[in-house]
């Protein structure tokens, strides 16, 4: 203990071996902080936001639908969805169970007439707003991403991506016609009345969303007691894949019918590919990460191993005085723990900063997916997770303790008979 | 000499197939009728029917309104000419029916709203030639490949089965311009009328899409009643 007050204390007054190892150490630590939490934040904000509004962490649908092989699917919707909703909150409390309608149409803007002035595509949704919970709206982000006007209040309200509300050059409160096809394939028609618009920063949703609420999709689409899916988040906010496997499988081997129409589970990873998609996005990842932090120790270590050597002649003198080589050694050693632990400390501190900056604020890349269709945010953000506070001690502490360890090696091929030599020299 | 008797020969052919799809449109273009009819629908989830009843004149105006069930009650639909309009009562909206929404199912049905607007009589819209003979159910038929005169119909072949007694087309397959077969429709019943035999039941069936076809029953059919000209006016949609 007192060898390490020492140490310390030597380190605090020596500039050159603390505040230079530090700042190296420590901008290492830092920028290892900050891209951990920025890779992390983007393959979480890439799950979470195709779970949100596409995916679920797990979803219920009809067999026919899984298949994909039908075009219609409207006429794949699973009927006595109330009855399905709740064997499933009552056999799986850890997930909210909601239902979702997923339609498409077109959006019949009328003049005072009635005659269609302007038709436009709209990809709508059809969920809970009506009801006290309001975990679809949290869902959705739909409190956040309301750019004009109010949620639905009554039926019959509408919520209408903002872009198409503008280009279609529509006011809020404004009467508008849906054309559809319904459960059984025949068109509908529906009169909605506008009462706010949305963006929500994905491409995809804001070129032509419409949220309407469940029973009104229903009801436009004669689907009383019918739901195109029923979604599954997991009650954290955070996907488990052991446990969606668990749920999954326990909810399947439970259905004894086999029909087109019989319900069946699957998981986020089931759908779409995503599976394939989010192991090649985990293993890139990951590959970066490694790479970024081998690359950091490799510096840090080196740094270790150049101060080191910059302290050949210190180190020369003090074998001449007595010091032994094993002491000296470890003394090295604890020099390098110490400034580990505080460039550690430090480097942490100040990556979380810009972390949690870009966590709270992120980074805007609209610019860049100008046209794209993939279910991916506009703004990427930061993720500070508890592994955060963990990864610096790799290039922070890690890393310069091996530099110190193997330089210090050469301690011992010093020979004492010649000190006196290489220090005239 | 061969060559000559080859080609008088298809020549001869080419008249007789143009002289009964004459006798077809005699049959099928009547100058006025109001028929009731159904609309059952065999699709993946089971069967469901609609009600109809059409005001017809000619080939160029019909109004037609569903009289059940309850859901599709008061749905009115306008043609006339090359054009379609359809009223909603749930929404008092008249909607015109064009571009890529005439190729829409009708009511979620094997038949789409351009099949509705089918115009004119065969032989003005298709060339035709003798394709065989066959049997249906014991009865002798002609069969015709008809080729259309024009891009702008809906579908470019059609091969039609024709009954050599009653003039009636009893089976036919519509084939799209690359040649993949589209819908296939066939006359079950068929019955007698003032001006000629009229089909009674008849099934459709959309190759591309799933489900057991649908059936078209005729109830009843008046050729004698007047027709006001009013019917076929957008006001008459809101009535």
């Amino acid at each position: 203990m007192v060898m390490i007050a020492f140490l310390f204390k030597g380190l605090l007054r020596d500039r050159s071996r603390s505040l230079f190892p530090i700042l190296i150490t420590g901008s290492g630590v830092a920028i290892t902080v900050l891209m951990f939490a920025w890779v992390s934040g983007i393959l979480n904000e890439t799950i979470e936001t195709t779970a949100r509004f596409k995916a679920g962490h797990l979803k219920v649908r009809t067999r026919a639908l899984n298949q994909q092989q039908y075009p219609n699917i409207m006429e794949l919707v699973l009927t006595d969805a109330g009855k399905i909703q709740t064997q499933l909150e009552t056999e799986f409390p850890q997930v909210t169970w909601k239902s979702r309608i997923q339609f498409g149409g077109l959006m019949d803007i009328p003049d005072e007439n009635g005659e269609t002035i302007a038709q436009a595509p709209v990809a709508g949704l059809g969920i809970d707003l009506m009801s006290r919970d309001r975990s679809e709206i949290e869902n959705l982000n739909l409190s956040k991403a309301l750019a004009k006007g109010n949620l639905p209040q009554q039926s019959g309200d509408i919520l209408l991506s903002d872009d198409l509300f503008e280009k279609l050059g529509l006011r809020l409160g404004q009467s508008v016609t849906y054309i559809g096809s319904d459960m059984n394939g025949s068109m509908v028609f529906y009169n909605f009345r506008i009462s706010g618009t949305v963006r929500f920063g994905i491409k995809a949703m804001d070129r032509g969303a419409m949220i309407a609420s469940l029973e009104d999709m229903q009801d436009t689409l004669d689907m009383q007691d019918a739901t195109t899916e029923i979604f599954g988040f997991f009650k954290d906010g955070f996907y488990h894949a052991e446990q969606a496997s668990r749920i999954r499988n326990a909810f399947n081997d439970s259905q004894s019918a086999t029909g087109l129409f019989a319900p069946v589970m699957i998981r986020l990873e089931d759908q779409d590919n995503m599976g394939d998609i989010l192991s090649y996005m985990d293993v890139m990842f990951s590959a970066i990460l490694i790479i970024f932090i081998f690359v950091i120790s490799l510096v840090l270590w080196n740094a270790g191993l150049m101060n080191g050597i910059r302290r050949y002649g210190e180190i020369g003198v003090r074998l001449a005085i007595g010091e032994s080589k094993t002491h000296l050694y470890w003394s090295l050693i604890i020099e390098a723990l110490i400034l580990g632990i505080v460039s550690y400390i430090l480097g942490t501190a100040v990556g979380l900063i810009p972390a949690y900056y870009l966590q709270v604020h992120g980074v805007d890349f609209s610019a860049f997916t100008q046209s794209a269709d993939l279910m991916m945010s506009n703004v990427m953000r930061a993720r500070i997770t508890p592994i955060i506070f963990w990864i610096g001690i790799i290039p922070g502490v890690i890393a310069p303790f091996i530099g110190a360890s193997i330089s210090g090696i050469g301690i011992f091929k010093r020979e004492t008979a010649e000190l006196f030599k290489e220090l005239e020299a | 000499m061969l060559f000559m008797i080859a080609s008088l020969s298809a020549h001869g052919e080419e008249d007789q197939a143009a002289a009964i799809l004459q006798r077809m449109d005699q049959n099928q273009n009547v100058e006025r009728q109001i028929v009731v009819s159904s609309m059952i629908i065999h699709g993946l989830r089971g069967s469901r029917e609609i009600r109809y009843k059409s005001w017809i004149i000619g080939q160029e105006q019909s109004f037609t309104e569903s009289l059940a069930p309850r859901r599709e009650k008061g749905n009115k639909m306008l043609k006339l000419k090359q054009n379609l309009w359809i009223f909603n009562p749930r929404t008092d909206r008249i909607l015109k029916i064009a571009g890529h929404m005439l190729r829409q199912s009708m009511a979620g049905s094997d038949l789409s709203y351009e099949d509705m607007m089918e115009k004119g009589k065969l032989l003005d819209n298709y060339h035709a030639e003798m394709a065989g003979e066959d049997q249906i159910d014991g009865r002798e038929m002609w069969v015709l490949d008809l080729k259309a005169r024009n891009s702008g119909i809906a579908y470019q072949r059609r091969k039609i089965w024709v009954d050599k007694q009653l003039y009636l087309g009893i089976r036919e397959e519509l084939y799209a311009a690359s040649g993949k077969l589209l819908k296939r429709l066939e006359i079950l019943e068929s019955f007698k009328t003032s001006r000629g035999w009229y089909p009674k039941r008849m099934q459709f069936k959309d190759i591309l899409k799933k489900g057991g076809g649908t059936e078209w029953i005729i109830h009843s059919v008046d050729f004698d009643t007047t027709i006001p000209k009013s019917k076929f006016s957008k006001a008459a949609l809101r009535r």
